[in-house]
């Protein structure tokens, strides 16, 4: 015998489902009236320091589909690479963010500020970038990925470093379309199928 | 706790298979491709926070919260409630928890949902809280209704109750579903059957919890969240070998 390691299991996930806007963006169901402050609605205020940029995209199915329903959430840094909270952090930038899909054109937008680099524990410096969480319908447990973008040096990123693939380090990185604006496609599954991570 | 340490991977033979062909949306929608695995990083070890000003004082009763307490919505009235906890058993504390739900005859009030049964005018489905130093939040609400679905031919979804949770990081992100202890439809369900660790399942079964029922009011059910936690070692700030 050996001593009893006492550890739970974390709780298993379950499909944020079709009905997700309910609980995390009612007014975008029109039930707006049921809380005071909706939670995530921008990740800045006005005011916050650096470059405000806005990021267009589609979360498609494995057939090519732009998915109407799917919800994802935004974290990141503010344009210094510090997260809200930490000291000298602006405190206009929340850093998080709630949007959805449009129920029409399947199109998502995120407006915010250009996030700054931030290093991880050995010191090694990560590529700006955006982390994101998906949810929907048919996805049963929340998909990670991040956004870099195309007008940064990302060679030296860590984490795209692992991407044995190349051409699937692409699927990570958002097109600059014109001034302070980027296209960011989600693949969920087929050819293009975007990086998703376990972090 | 060290607040500067990795998250603890995520065993993810303990949450749903993210593609199951009973359950047919995820056929399209689940990546085939492997999850890229890492260290966490401040991206996924740090996260939102949110502040009590935030929040209206009915925000976690959803019997009232719809009509800004002016009438009941209609249903078995129900006290849901429990800690949330990390994996070595701390509770979270200020931490926020929503949920939604269909209303007691099965229904949601969202634009696309076309159910029979219908909708509750004294009944919006959504609420949240923040946990307090402990861990422990709860919800004053109804029992939601089953409900059928378009998957296979006649299925069902138990009666359950939809939870977000966030912890105190990115990486602990979770959204969950409670059932009902003793409800036939759970083996049923598609959507519960994706997770095929049996001890999992079960903890998503909320039990009745009589002790905390309120006699001539509500009767209570009590549902746990386990979230990941952190490693513990001090030799976490150092380069790899050193």
């Amino acid at each position: 015998m050996v001593q009893k390691l006492e550890m739970l299991s974390e709780t298993a996930s379950q499909t944020a489902g079709p009905y997700v806007h309910i609980g995390l963006m009612p007014s975008y169901t029109g039930n707006g009236q049921i809380f005071d402050l909706e939670l995530g609605q921008s990740p800045v205020a006005e005011g916050a320091k650096g470059e405000i940029i806005e990021i267009t995209g589609s979360v498609y199915d494995g057939t090519g589909w732009a998915m109407r329903d799917a919800l994802i959430e935004s974290w990141q840094p503010d344009a210094q690479g510090l997260f809200a909270g930490e000291a000298g952090a602006d405190p206009k930038v929340s850093g998080f963010c709630r949007f959805a899909a449009n129920a029409d054109s399947g199109e998502f937008t995120l407006r915010t500020v250009k996030p700054g680099r931030v290093a991880l524990r050995d010191g090694r410096m990560q590529a700006p970038h955006i982390s994101l969480w998906i949810v929907a319908r048919g996805i049963n447990i929340g998909l990670q990925t991040r956004i870099y973008f195309e007008d940064e040096d990302n060679s030296a990123d860590p984490l795209l470093a692992r991407i044995e693939q190349r051409p699937r380090v692409d699927t990570l990185i958002a097109k600059k379309t014109g001034p302070g604006r980027y296209r960011f496609d989600i693949r969920l599954q087929g050819p293009g199928e975007t990086v998703f991570l376990d972090i | 706790m060290m607040t500067n340490s990795p998250l603890i991977p995520r065993n993810r033979a303990l949450h749903p298979v993210p593609y199951d062909p009973d359950y047919k949306t995820t056929m399209a929608r689940a990546p085939l491709l492997p999850l890229l695995s890492m260290d966490s990083s401040a991206s996924e070890e740090t996260g939102p926070t949110f502040g009590h000003n935030q929040f209206g004082a009915l925000d976690n009763n959803l019997i009232l919260n719809w009509t800004r307490g002016a009438a009941p919505a209609v249903g078995e009235r129900i006290l849901m409630h429990g800690r949330v906890v990390d994996e070595f058993g701390r509770g979270v504390p200020h931490t926020l928890v929503e949920i939604w739900q269909a209303n007691a005859g099965g229904r949601y009030r969202h634009k696309k949902d076309g159910y029979l049964a219908p909708l509750d005018p004294n009944f919006g489905g959504a609420g949240r809280t923040l946990t307090d130093a402990e861990g422990r939040y709860q919800f004053l609400t109804i029992r939601p209704g089953a409900y059928p679905w378009p998957n296979r031919g006649n299925d069902w979804r138990p009666m359950h109750i939809h939870i977000s949770v966030f912890g105190h990081s990115f990486g602990q992100r979770l959204i969950t579903q409670m059932y009902f202890e003793g409800d036939p439809l759970i083996p049923l369900c598609p959507i519960a059957a994706t997770v095929k660790n049996r001890a999992s399942l079960e903890q998503l079964v909320a039990p009745l919890d009589m002790a905390n029922s309120k006699p001539l009011d509500y009767i209570a059910y009590k549902f746990d969240i386990v979230l990941r936690g952190r490693r513990q070692s001090m030799f976490e700030n150092k380069p790899e070998g050193m």
